[in-house]
Order: structure tokens, then sequence, then C-alpha cells
């Protein structure tokens, strides 16, 4: 009873600290980003697909893979909304089923990249010297590659199989493999940023370890700018997954994905244009709303840009 | 000058071995038959299957075939296509059209963005800045494989404004003229942004009020001071973005019918013709060092500060 006072009390403090003098940056960043309307718009957008990704069953009663060829290609209607494709699906079910595979894939390379290249990048900016100097070179390597064409050759790689969840971690792992330089590069220039501050430095005189050091004052004022490109990242992996379902290499057929189905609509676009632009509509909100976020989260961290 | 060229150089090669190693590892040491395929539609004969496994060493283990791949490499041979073309050949055919065709997507994203984001950055939070910020939101969210197909579709085949495909194996600048404009596309706002966001904070520093109360008129202030400050993230990501875009064209290629590398590679992969995917690959990834390594000596000449002795 009593212990679990007192680990509620110091959570407490920074959320209902709004009248407090001294303000800690995350609630200073999230007074600016509550005044923001791109703020609400891009959570609004992302909690909707979240819902779609986790619960497609509250947005509609139809099933997105149930085949009426006689309707084939039937123009938005009031039956089926956004009008039926090549095979008689209902392209608003869909779309709604389709949200999952690319919100999965964004969200596991955002966190899986962040967790590798955060680790890494920590690692060698901390530790420097040898460690930094092999580290950074072992990222070049995979930073030189360029990132569609090694994917599709991880994919290509990895043996074909049919199971949903394995498909979507096989296009997570070909993107987190070519994907983890970057925040690798981030985390470490802003490590080294840190590192030399007095704080830190009197940590150490203090005889913290390592370890904590690096948990308690390294990671928390390093974080901002990584967590800003992750937030830029998700958008732009879920970009890269329908680049590589468009390719053929990434997710297929049988599974609903708006780029499957965006791939399968550019064929008919001349005569059907409905196909191709529902699914891109959708994938390119979801990609709006977290690069949206981005931004904010950025300026909300950043206070020089105010 | 000369030995940081020759230090960067020497840094260059470990990474080239590696990335190559990766590439090397991931495509040979596939398994399932090397020779699938590789006859039609019938199994190969023992003497070709004896002959295809001589010739790439596969019975070797894998280090010892990777080891004869970069000896080859350093005499400058970059091994033959399972059709029995040098790789380089294949290479030279198609280097010039995707070079091409990135410089032009380069020179646009440079060009239309830098003054994009120099015009929003100075007058920050009017309409124009507003127009760019939303546009290229816009522009960065759809993917490129639409932007394409739609572009080529109104602007090609419904209006006739440019031509629809490239039809040439060395297309003029008219033909690569709309893919590069797709190409560059996503570029241009990153650009754009970068250099409004840098240009905005350089705005504000000390160096630009000290100009100013000097007597510099706004245009020499800006022009001179802030702008090639603002210059060094963004030459960074245009470096950087030209390496990516030599690799990084295979949609576009693809939409446009361009005979270029990113093409080309991409069949190699599915078709499992490993040594040209591990040439190919091996040559854009020089090409990707040697234009960060430019990159880096351009700094000097942006910011004296920065110095390379």
């Amino acid at each position: 009873m009593t212990e679990a006072a007192v680990s509620e009390a110091p959570t407490s403090t920074p959320e209902g600290g709004d009248s407090a003098p001294a303000r800690s940056l995350a609630s200073d960043a999230w007074r600016t980003m509550r005044s923001n309307p791109l703020f609400w718009v891009s959570s609004v957008l992302i909690v909707i697909f979240t819902l779609m990704a986790i619960f497609p069953s509250l947005f509609t009663s139809t099933n997105p893979t149930e085949a009426i060829l006689r309707d084939a290609r039937v123009r938005p209607n009031a039956d089926a909304w956004f009008g039926r494709d090549i095979q008689g699906y209902d392209i608003y079910a869909r779309c709604i089923y389709g949200a999952r595979a690319s919100i999965l894939v964004g969200l596991l390379t955002t966190v899986f990249t962040t967790l590798v290249g955060g680790i890494v990048g920590v690692f060698a900016g901390y530790v420097g010297g040898w460690t930094d100097t092999i580290l950074s070179r072992l990222g070049d390597v995979f930073f030189a590659i360029p990132l569609l064409l090694g994917a599709v050759i991880v994919l290509v790689t990895l043996p074909a199989t049919d199971n949903y969840f394995y498909i979507v971690l096989k296009v997570v792992l070909a993107l987190v493999v070519l994907g983890w330089p970057s925040m690798a590069r981030l985390m470490r220039s802003s490590v080294i940023q840190v590192k030399p501050n007095d704080y830190v430095q009197a940590a150490r005189a203090l005889g913290a370890s390592p370890w904590r050091v690096v948990r308690s004052h390294i990671v928390p004022n390093a974080l901002a700018p990584m967590i800003v490109v992750a937030t830029i990242n998700l958008g732009a992996y879920i970009s890269a997954e329908a680049t590589l379902s468009y390719l053929g290499i990434g997710l297929q057929p049988p599974t609903v994905s708006w780029g499957v189905d965006i791939s399968a609509a550019v064929v008919g676009m001349r005569t059907t244009p409905h196909m191709l632009f529902f699914p891109s509509l959708f994938l390119s909100l979801t990609v709006l709303a977290f690069i949206m976020l981005g931004d904010v989260v950025r300026d909300a961290l950043d206070p020089k840009n105010r | 000058m000369g030995t940081y060229i020759v230090r960067r150089i020497l840094q260059m090669i470990p990474v080239i071995l590696g990335a190559t190693f990766l590439i090397f590892a991931m495509v040979f040491a596939l398994p399932g038959d090397p020779v699938a395929g590789k006859c039609g539609e019938r199994p190969c004969s023992a003497a070709y299957r004896a002959a295809f496994i001589e010739k790439y060493n596969l019975d070797d283990p894998l280090p010892i075939q990777y080891g004869k791949y970069v000896v080859n490499l350093a005499k400058g041979d970059l091994g033959t296509t399972a059709s029995d073309t040098p790789v380089a050949d294949q290479l030279k055919l198609r280097v010039p059209v995707t070079g091409k065709l990135a410089l032009m997507a380069v020179a646009f994203e440079a060009l239309v963005g830098i003054l994009a984001g120099v015009l929003t950055g100075i007058r920050k939070g009017g309409f124009l800045d507003n127009l760019v910020l939303v546009s290229t939101l816009v522009l960065i969210s759809i993917p490129i494989f639409v932007i394409g197909n739609v572009a080529q579709l109104y602007l090609g085949v419904k209006f006739g404004l440019f031509p629809v495909t490239v039809t040439s194996s060395n297309p003029t600048f008219y033909e690569l003229l709309l893919p590069a404009l797709v190409l560059g596309s996503l570029s241009v706002a990153y650009v754009a942004r970068l250099m409004r966001t840098n240009l905005v904070e350089n705005l504000r520093s000390d160096y630009v009020r000290t100009a100013i109360s000097k007597g510099l008129t706004k245009r020499r202030a800006y022009g001179l001071h802030a702008l090639r400050n603002s210059l060094i993230p963004v030459v960074t990501f245009i470096g950087f973005d030209f390496g990516a875009l030599l690799g990084g064209a295979v949609v576009t290629e693809g939409i446009f019918n361009i005979p270029g590398v990113g093409g080309y590679i991409f069949r190699a992969i599915r078709v499992r013709d490993g040594a040209s995917v591990v040439g190919s690959v091996t040559f854009l990834v020089i090409v990707y060092l040697v234009v960060n390594l430019l990159v880096d000596l351009l700094y000097g000449l942006l910011d004296p500060r920065i110095s390379h002795d």
C-alpha cells in the first residue's frame, strides 16, 4: 500500500506540473504540441489507422476476400462505397484490412532500427576509439548498399512462405538490416555532443558506473533527434513496404495490403482509376500522419525553431 | 589535402570488401540448385552443370569463393553474367543512361529545392512558406510508383506533353525529362525543407546580425553569409541522394521502360544471376563512396573553417 503510493508520486508530478515554475523538457514539449492543431490532426489519423489495423471489423462487416465477379471493376456505389476491384473484392473492405500489414511493417521496422541503431550508436559514441571506428565502418558497409536493391536481395534470399506474420517479418528484417546504420549515425553524433557536458563529467567524477552514466545522463539527453527521425521514418518504411509489394517482392496477393492492391490496380489505371485511388489515398494519409507527427515533435523538442 | 584523400580512399577499401562480401554471401550462399532455370524448360546437362560450378568455383567453401572473386575484382574483372557476357559490358551500356537520369534528377532537386527553400526561409510564416510546407508534405507521403504512373498517364498519355516511355537504348534529354522529374520529386521536397530549416536558423545567428549592422545589404548578408552556411547539410543530402538514385531508380526505370542499372540489377536478382548482382552492386557502392568523398571535399569550399590538411 505505502509502496504503491511512493512509486506513484514521482510519475504524477511532471504530468500535473503545469503550474510548477520549472518544467521538464518532456512536459514543456507536450505543452507546445498540445497547442499545435497539426498534432491533433496527425494523432487522430494515427489512432484511426491503428484501430483499423487491430480491429478491422469495427469499420466494416464485409469480408475483403469475398469475390463477387459479377460486379468486378464496378465504380463506387451505395453497395460498395469505394467500388470493386478486378476480382470483385470490395475495395473499402480491402482498404480497411490492408492497414494491418502496413502499420505492422512500419511499426516493427521502426522499433528494431531504433533499438539496434540506438544501441550501436550509444556504444560507438560513448566508448569511442577503436570500437567507434569498427562500428562506424560496419555501419558504412550496410549504408553503402542501396536500400531498395538490398531489401530485394534479402527478400529473395529468405525462403518463401504463405504465413502472414512470417512474410511481414521478412519485409521488416530486410528493411532493418539496411536501415539501422542511419539511426546509429544519428545516435552516435548526439551522444558525442552530450558526452563532454559538465553533468556527465560530474557523474563520472562521482564514481558512477558507465552503465549508470549512459542510462541516466547520456541516453535521456541524446534521445530527442532519434525520436523525431524514428517517427518520420515510420512513414517512410510504410512507403518502402508498399514499393516492395509493388515490385512483387514484399507481401504477396492472398495477403491484403495497400501495396499489393495498388500494384494490381496500376495496370487498369486508365479505365478504373478508383481501384488505384482509394488504396493510394489510405497509404498516403498514413504516411502523411506519421511525417506530420514527426514534424510537430521536432518543433516541440527543438525550441530553436519557434 | 593529398594525405586526406589518400586516407579516405584507404578507408574505403574495408567498406567495399564488407559490402561485396555481404551481397556475395547472400546471393551465392542461396539454398537450392544453382543452375535451376538456366537451361530453359529442361534440366541442365551434367556437362553444363560441371562447367557452371567450375566457372563460379561453387565447390569451394564460401570464403575461398569470395577470395577468388575479389582477386578478379582487383584486376578490374567484374565477372560474367549467366548468359556469358561480361558484367562490365552490361554496365557500360546501362550506367550512362542511369547516370544521365540521376544527374537530371539531382539537378532538378538542387535547383528547385534550394530555390523553394530560400524563398520560404526568408519569409517564414508567409503564404508561400505554408504552401511549400504543405505541398512538400503531400509529395513525401505519396509513394513514388503512384506519382510515376499518374504522371505518365496524365502528362504523357492524356496531354501528350512528354514521351510516354523511353524507346531507345540511348535516350534523349527530352525522353528522360519526365522520369527525372518523378525520380527527383521526393528529394525535392526534402531539399526544400532542409534548406528552409537551416536558413531560418542561420538568419537568426549572430554573424548575420553583425553583417547587417556593419551596413551590408540584406542581399549580401543573406546571399553570401547565411546561404553559404546553410548549404552544407543540403549538399550532404544531395550527394548522398545521387548515390541512392543511381541504384534506387528501379521503380521509375520500370514505369518508363528505361534500360538502366536499377532494372538490370532487379532482373538479375530475380533470375538469381549472382555475378551480375555482385558486380553491379560493387560498382554502385564504389560510386556512392566516391561521391561522398567529393561532398566532403566540397565542405572546404563552403566553409573555410573546415580544412582537410
